[in-house]
């Protein structure tokens, strides 16, 4: 199903993030985050390193725990309850930028892991739906390897297809192309903007702003600790209203 | 990806051994003369080593004791039920080894080569002990071809196993009162029957105990974290002697009248909690080494903490401490010698007390201790292997 993404009217709320604060000891990384993700919404975070953006995603599926404010996801409250928070985690999956496959299992056994462990799936059930996302992500002959013996570029496929293998409804991705280099990146961002005009729910953190233009609904910037400025990406590159927006555009676009 | 046309072999001349030779060996001056000094060194020490071994040593005391050297003070009536237990393992070998594959095959084959070997022996044996170790390669065979068929499976094997334990304990306990399978005294079993179920149960038990000790002193239980500390700095702070002596001496007088631990079972206790707590420290290291984004990874694709730590982290961090846990299994081997503290005859002490058998002997003491020295070097180097083998097939260091 493809949409325009300029006119797209999105209806449920997928993810709601209210006034989220987090410190790291007495450093204020998140200050008062506010942000509702839609269904289908493609969702590109931008801004200065430091600046807390990949903290933030990473509270949503509890990789870091926030110290105030709301987070819900898909209806789920996201509290200290150990319950609530792998029902969120169940729903969420996500794609890191050092990839974090397991080094000790095959790529089929890497994908087809949780779904048999946390969903209690058969084995053969498992290995079909692998072997059709490792075929989605372009890699299917790569099955018996283990991932120390692919490139860069193939193993962030697989660890899509591993966050993917447990039917997630949103997808986080971590600054995913940050650790490639070019030849790969372009391998890497083709699968992202498949799965986006698929329908899938999407976070990106990236400093890929081409891919931000093609595909994003909404540009989020950040900056220290809170969001600067959000909008479409036409208005948001042509636009920016914000002068530290102008800033960092200015220097991320002429380099 | 374009390949280009003219492809250059791999020169031949830097290859093969007796390039290597004429460069490591006799390559420059020194190497030469490195190469005489070694080879003459190398003869000498040889020479003076075989002459020793098969014209001046006397193995009278090793030859005239090697039942007592196995089995200890085993009633000799009973020896059948230990003859019975090697032919369990021997079966039990030959299945692993079908089934496995790779190294346990190895051993397999080895253990059925020595077996053969020792049957033809020139030296005096009755028929029927000749006979006996001849009837161990047929059944590693019997084993081997056993695996082929539909039981041919890992589970069953490791069932095997645990059923030949469970076996092994009673054929060598017995009943008191039972005609054909009398009761025998622990405190008779010796030698290096002795040595291996030591080592064995200590092996085998602390491992399992050592890891969840490490799990337990990682954990965020505040009572759980600190037992398991306590536990792990108070054992691994006092030497073996030390906690065997408890074991045999202070135990007993917290007890109940009457109320008595088997010395093999003290024993066994004792070196399994002292080989665990050093276990757990080892495991630590590795778990330690396991980078934070494999937690991340398992907890963002769903797995609970259970899942995580059993599929993923411990996988990786046993992996890496393999070394240092089989240096750990080679020293407890050794440390049975000291059970001789709770008044157990284990392959050393039984060396001990054969030189005192005959006033000749007495000067023989060389001749006992590098056997027995040669006894535990052969199944270290045994353990050594199989360690090097297990990390070449998990592919540690390659993955």
């Amino acid at each position: 199903m493809t949409e325009d993404n300029a006119t797209h009217s999105f209806t449920e709320d997928m993810i709601i993030c209210r006034d989220v604060h987090k410190w790291f000891d007495d450093f204020h990384v998140l200050r008062g985050v506010s942000l509702t993700v839609k269904r289908q919404e493609v969702i590109v975070i931008c801004g200065p390193s430091g600046s807390g953006k990949s903290t933030f995603i990473r509270t949503i599926n509890r990789l870091e725990e926030h110290q105030q404010g709301d987070i819900i996801v898909d209806g789920i409250e996201l509290t200290h309850d150990i319950r609530n928070i792998e029902a969120i985690r169940r729903e969420v999956g996500m794609v890191f930028q050092q990839f974090n496959l397991f080094p000790h299992l095959p790529v089929l056994q890497n994908v087809t892991l949780a779904p048999i462990w946390a969903r209690k799936w058969p084995k053969a059930q498992a290995e079909e739906t692998a072997m059709q996302l490792l075929e989605r992500v372009g890699i299917p002959e790569q099955a018996h390897k283990y991932p120390a013996q692919l490139s860069g570029g193939q193993q962030q496929r697989v660890a899509i297809a591993r966050a993917l293998a447990m039917q997630p409804k949103i997808m986080l991705f971590d600054e995913p192309t940050s650790a490639l280099d070019p030849e790969m990146i372009k391998e890497v961002l083709d699968v992202m903007r498949e799965l986006a005009h698929s329908g899938m729910t999407m976070i990106v953190v990236t400093h890929e702003m081409g891919f931000a233009k093609e595909v994003a609904n909404r540009i989020v910037f950040f900056e220290t600790g809170n969001i600067v400025e959000q909008n479409r990406p036409e208005e948001f590159f042509a636009h920016p209203r914000e002068e530290r927006t102008k800033e960092f555009l200015s220097q991320i676009l002429t380099h | 990806m374009s390949t280009t046309s003219a492809t250059v072999a791999r020169p031949v001349a830097l290859q093969g051994p007796i390039r290597w030779l004429k460069k490591n060996l006799v390559g420059t001056w020194y190497n030469a003369l490195l190469t005489v000094l070694g080879g003459a060194f190398t003869f000498f020490v040889l020479r003076g080593v075989l002459r020793w071994v098969f014209l001046v040593a006397d193995w009278a005391p090793v030859a005239n004791s090697l039942k007592l050297f196995a089995v200890g003070q085993y009633p000799p009536d009973q020896l059948w039920r230990v003859g019975a237990i090697v032919f369990m393992v021997s079966f039990c070998f030959g299945l692993s080894g079908c089934v496995w594959g790779g190294t346990v095959r190895t051993f397999a084959l080895t253990l059925a080569l020595v077996f053969g070997t020792s049957a033809l022996l020139p030296i005096s044996m009755g028929l029927s002990l000749r006979l006996w170790f001849l009837a161990n390669p047929v059944l590693v065979f019997i084993g081997y071809q056993v695996g082929r068929t539909r039981i041919g499976k890992s589970g069953w094997v490791v069932l095997g196993w645990l059923l030949s334990l469970v076996l092994t304990i009673v054929l060598l306990t017995g009943f008191k009162g039972v005609s054909w399978l009398p009761g025998v005294e622990t405190g008779s079993w010796g030698g290096l029957l002795l040595t291996f179920l030591l080592a064995l149960v200590g092996i085998v038990a602390s491992f399992p105990i050592g890891v969840l000790l490490a799990l337990g002193r990682q954990s965020s239980l505040p009572v759980l974290k600190a037992f398991c500390v306590l536990f792990i700095e108070i054992v691994r702070g006092v030497p073996l002697v030390t906690i065997l002596f408890m074991a045999s001496i202070i135990l007993p007088l917290f007890l109940p009248e009457g109320f008595r631990i088997d010395r093999v079972l003290r024993a066994m206790m004792g070196m399994t909690l002292f080989a665990a707590a050093y276990m757990a420290e080892n495991v630590r290291g590795g778990l330690q080494a396991i980078s934070l984004g494999q937690v991340e990874a398992a907890k963002a694709v769903g797995l609970n903490r259970f899942h995580t730590m059993a599929l993923i982290v411990l996988p990786q961090a046993l992996r890496l401490v393999i070394p240092a846990i089989v240096g750990q299994f080679i020293a407890l081997f050794m440390d049975t010698t000291l059970a001789v503290i709770v008044g157990l005859l284990e392959l050393l002490a039984v060396g001990r007390a054969v030189l005192e058998i005959n006033v000749e002997w007495k000067l023989l003491n060389m001749e006992v201790y590098i056997f027995i020295a040669a006894v535990f070097w052969v199944f270290n180097y045994a353990m050594s292997y199989a360690s090097r083998r297990l990390e070449t097939t998990l592919g540690v260091g390659q993955r």
